[in-house]
């Protein structure tokens, strides 16, 4: 049986397509070197739209309207500027509401749209841009480590990893941030109450990466401005050892954390990124593995839920699991040293 | 049926679920259609793979294995149809019900008339209705266009007008619909099913035709303010589900071509056999479809005037669970549970479970928990679906379950109860049965994969319903009573053809079963209490002919609606005990 692979490497080939909400303008070049912090495309997006419907404002068909309407597509209009001017000896006219840009016209209406704002797509994740997505966005590829986590807030930065977890259950609280964080991106055990998220944010703290989080505190976390990337689950789970072990030894490093909401359609997972310089070309990691003996896996649900082994056999056929119900399984020999009976769907390929 | 009739033989039946992709193998054998055998793997919808043909192939790669016969060339693609080696298979079927929910736009003139039958259509299917738009709506056309805009619906269902009556109101309404449209990039708009006013066929395509990723009509859902009608509808918009998701989801593109176009939504495979069994087998009394699934909880009723079908992504068990907490509470889902859970652990779960949908459980409280969360999700798909039922349906009360005969309940959590008991007891809990029915487990998930293949081959259902493939669970006889824990409230006795007997007292709060094995009969006479009603009036009891089931005969005596005792440690106790009574463990 395939299973998608969980990515927890050291030293690795990232290639990452930075795309655009809507259609928009690359800003980038081919082969252009990029900070995590530059601005690669951008956009323009009105928020808001004005529908004239002059023909009823004036008591015309839409054909008569049509030919009063002085303005056309693409035409930027004034607040106020006269949209089209009635017959009769006291005419009536139309003006726009505010300011804005023509998008349409016909059918006796006019439709503008108004309260424009520029979208600014940011790289992300340093590295050298190696393809233009026109009017898209762009690929950009990097070397270095690489910790995928289950959760994230949406939102991108990039600090110096400041390691606070004694141990992968270490629970982050409001004491343990003080002002020499400030600007940092923190790594910690398990968050459980919102005042360490708000602590953290008032440090201007750069990243959170947490084993774990309470569900409770949710809603507050996307409330938070910076990066806030979960790699274990909800509750009180420790980091899994692979990943704490990693960002625990690379701590003192800048990171870039992509918190980015998982969506598991496009594959779009959060992310931790730890630039590394390297002299070869690495290959990129493998995103699909064969369950197979010797496979490093991690433990999705119950017993030894987060945890880390490797797969020892796999069994033949259906196996009876303690809930009763069958289903193809491996024995997993885990970290703790003990042997596991898991299904296979429970298990999650790790490397 | 003689073989010679049968033109077409060997059927692959796939479905693509959110979690799962099944492969089903049926064949003539001894002149009938028999279900022969299924392949199981995981869907490959999401990435990395990101094909469901991939996950399709895997499953009939699995089934190759079990069957011993190749289906598949050198190419991974399906030999079609049979050769003269035995290799491949005579004919093809799909049902699909993989993909994200399919963000939706209602649109309908009155909010009590056309609207609400939009949103009926809206909801047979794998959707979420994002906004509504109608006459009541006090925004303002740019504030509608602001809405879709925002929400980029991918399909946008248009109700309203008799035929040959509202015009311009509709214009009114589709303006908005037709400019912001307009202004969407071409790969982002919205597919259009206009369902009303039918002579305005030529004025919808001039507002909205040249702007919508397609448009689409059906026969309107409201012909008259009194009437409504949304078969017709309903199949449409199945069609443009497909289409959809063909642009969404690589690989269904394929399954359309290997399947020459027999491809339906899994919901809708499932309404049209329901709506099929209760044309050829319906009484007085309903027949009732539950699917508990990754995707959504889908409840198809079929009554003698109307059938409903009710999609409802909100209460699924996959990665939209969490959302169950805006219909319910964590108590309400906990009580439910036979062990001692917090409610820290069960949100938890929710959260957990959402990550990974296709994982299972493999503990005892693991499973605790998710039937805990089945049984409620099932109740509050019941309670929602309940709504759109026809008023005039056979009952015992109006405020509880209608009479249903049969019920056929599918879907992962069903199917991966470890028990048939375990299986009952959630449907009973869930469902609330009334009066007498019999409970049959579709434990392949077959139902769908049925009501795609009549399409391609009309026997086959009937021969497969026929044949076994489903697992009766038993006849339940649920009195509808309230009485004090304990009293006796049926009397019973089962007589069997071999001329035994077997009796039962059935007291209030109880759970009892008589013993009828599988493919036996017998005659079951039934004395009820004072004010206790099994379908035959208060007070009134009958003899009726039974047939056997996995659990037999099985009598509900906790009453309707079902109250659990509030004492948590005695409804565990409770439920522990109905668990044991069922053999559920």
């Amino acid at each position: 049986m395939q299973a998608p692979v969980h990515h927890i490497i050291g030293l690795t080939s990232i290639v990452r397509e930075r795309v655009l909400p809507i259609s928009g303008n690359v800003t980038a070049r081919i082969q252009q070197k990029v900070t995590p912090n530059d601005v690669v495309a951008e956009a323009k997006w009105a928020r808001e739209h004005v529908l004239l419907d002059v023909a009823r404002l004036l008591s015309i068909s839409p054909n008569a309207a049509d030919r009063l309407i002085k303005c056309k597509v693409n035409d930027e209009i004034k607040a106020n500027a006269e949209i089209a001017v009635g017959k009769g000896v006291f005419p009536k006219s139309v003006r726009a509401p505010r300011a804005g840009r023509v998008v349409a016209v016909g059918g006796g209406q006019v439709l503008m749209e108004a309260g424009e704002t520029k979208i600014e797509l940011r790289a992300g994740i340093p590295g050298s841009v190696i393809q233009i997505l026109p009017n898209k966005g762009v690929v950009i590829q990097t070397a270095g480590g690489l910790i995928q986590g289950v959760w994230g807030n949406g939102r991108i930065d990039t600090g110096i990893l400041v390691n606070l977890a004694e141990s992968p259950s270490t629970v982050l609280t409001p004491n343990r941030l003080d002002v020499s964080l400030r600007g940092s991106v923190i790594l910690a055990g398990v968050v459980k109450d919102a005042d360490t998220l708000e602590a953290a944010a008032e440090l201007s703290a750069r990243g959170l990466i947490i084993g774990s989080i309470y569900p409770s505190l949710l809603p507050k976390a996307y409330e938070m401005r910076y990066p806030i990337l979960v790699t274990d689950g909800f509750g009180s789970l420790p980091m899994n050892s692979a990943a704490y072990k990693l960002l625990s030894t690379n701590a003192k490093r800048d990171v870039t954390v992509n918190a980015e909401v998982y969506d598991r359609y496009t594959g779009a997972k959060p992310e931790v990124i730890i630039p590394l310089p390297t002299a070869s070309d690495l290959p990129s990691p493998k995103e699909v593995a064969e369950f197979t003996a010797g496979l490093q896996v991690r433990m999705r649900r119950p017993p030894f839920m987060g945890m880390i082994g490797s797969i020892v056999s796999i069994k033949p056929g259906l196996t009876v699991l303690p809930s009763g119900l069958r289903a193809p399984s491996a024995e997993v020999k885990l970290e703790n040293g003990e042997t596991a009976i898991a299904p296979l769907v429970n298990l999650e390929v790790v490397g | 049926m003689p073989s010679s009739i049968i033109t077409s033989n060997s059927l692959l039946a796939i479905d693509v679920g959110a979690a799962n992709t099944r492969a089903v193998f049926f064949d003539v054998i001894e002149g009938e259609y028999r279900f022969v055998a299924s392949g199981v793997a995981p869907s490959a919808a999401e990435a990395p793979f990101k094909d469901v043909a991939e996950g399709v192939r895997n499953a009939i790669a699995n089934l190759q294995t079990i069957l011993g016969k190749t289906l598949l060339d050198s190419s991974r693609n399906i030999i079609t149809p049979t050769q003269a080696n035995g290799a491949g298979v005579d004919a093809l079927v799909v049902t699909l019900s993989a993909g994200p929910t399919v963000k939706t736009v209602v649109v309908g003139l009155l909010k009590d008339v056309s609207l609400d039958s939009a949103r009926q259509l809206t909801e047979t299917t794998y959707t979420r209705i994002m906004d509504t738009i109608s006459l009541s709506d006090q925004r303002k056309p740019d504030q509608q266009i602001d809405s879709l805009m925002r929400l980029r619906p991918e399909l946008v269902v248009i109700a309203g007008g008799t035929d040959g009556g509202a015009s311009r109101s509709i214009q009114k309404l589709l303006d908005p619909i037709g400019l912001a449209s307009f202004l969407m990039p071409e790969e982002k708009r919205p597919s259009v099913l206009f369902a009303g006013n039918q002579k305005m066929e030529e004025e919808v395509k001039t507002l909205v035709g040249s702007l919508a990723a397609s448009l689409h009509f059906s026969p309107n859902i409201r012909p008259s303010l009194d009437t409504e009608d949304i078969d017709p509808a309903e199949r449409e918009l199945a069609r443009m589900i497909i289409n959809i998701r063909k642009r969404q989801i690589k690989g269904v593109e394929l399954l359309d071509l290997w399947s020459g176009g027999h491809i339906l939504p899994t919901a809708y495979a499932t309404g049209r056999m329901v709506r099929f069994l209760s044309k050829v087998y319906g009484s007085q009394k309903g027949i009732l479809s539950v699917d508990l699934g990754a995707s959504a909880a889908v409840i198809a009723a079929g009554f003698k005037t109307k059938s409903t079908l009710k999609v409802l992504p909100q209460f699924s068990l996959g990665q939209n669970l969490v959302g169950i907490l805006n219909y319910t509470t964590l108590e309400n889902i906990l009580q439910w549970s036979s062990l001692d859970i917090s409610s820290g652990v069960l949100l938890d779960y929710l959260h957990q479970k959402s990550l990974y949908p296709a994982s299972i459980p493999a503990t005892q409280e693991d499973l605790a928990i998710s039937q805990a969360i089945a049984r409620e999700a099932l109740h509050l798909a019941m309670q929602t679906a309940r709504k759109d039922f026809p008023k005039n349906i056979a009952n015992i009360k109006p405020n509880l379950t209608p009479l249903f005969e049969p019920i056929l309940a599918g879907g992962g959590a069903l199917s991966d109860a470890s028990r048939p008991g375990q299986s009952l007891l959630l449907l009973l809990d869930g469902i609330q049965p009334v009066g007498i029915t019999t409970i049959i487990l579709d434990q392949n998930n077959l139902l769908p994969l049925l009501g795609v293949a009549a399409s391609q081959n009309n026997i086959l259902p009937v021969q497969v319903l026929e044949s076994g493939a489903f697992l009766s669970l038993g006849t339940v006889v649920s009195p509808v009573v309230s009485a004090k824990y304990g009293a006796s409230i049926l009397k019973a006795k089962l007589s069997y053809e071999s001329g035994a007997e077997a009796n039962i007292d059935l007291k209030f709060g109880s759970i009892e079963t008589l013993p009828l094995a599988n493919g036996e009969t017998g005659k079951l006479t039934l004395q009820v209490s004072r004010g206790a009603d099994i379908g035959f009036g208060p007070g009134r009891g009958g003899v009726i002919p039974v047939s056997g089931g996995a659990l037999g005969v099985v009598f509900d005596g906790r009453g309707r609606p079902l109250n659990l005792p509030s004492d948590s440690v005695r409804r565990r106790e409770l439920i522990k005990k109905w668990n044991w009574t069922l053999g559920g463990g």
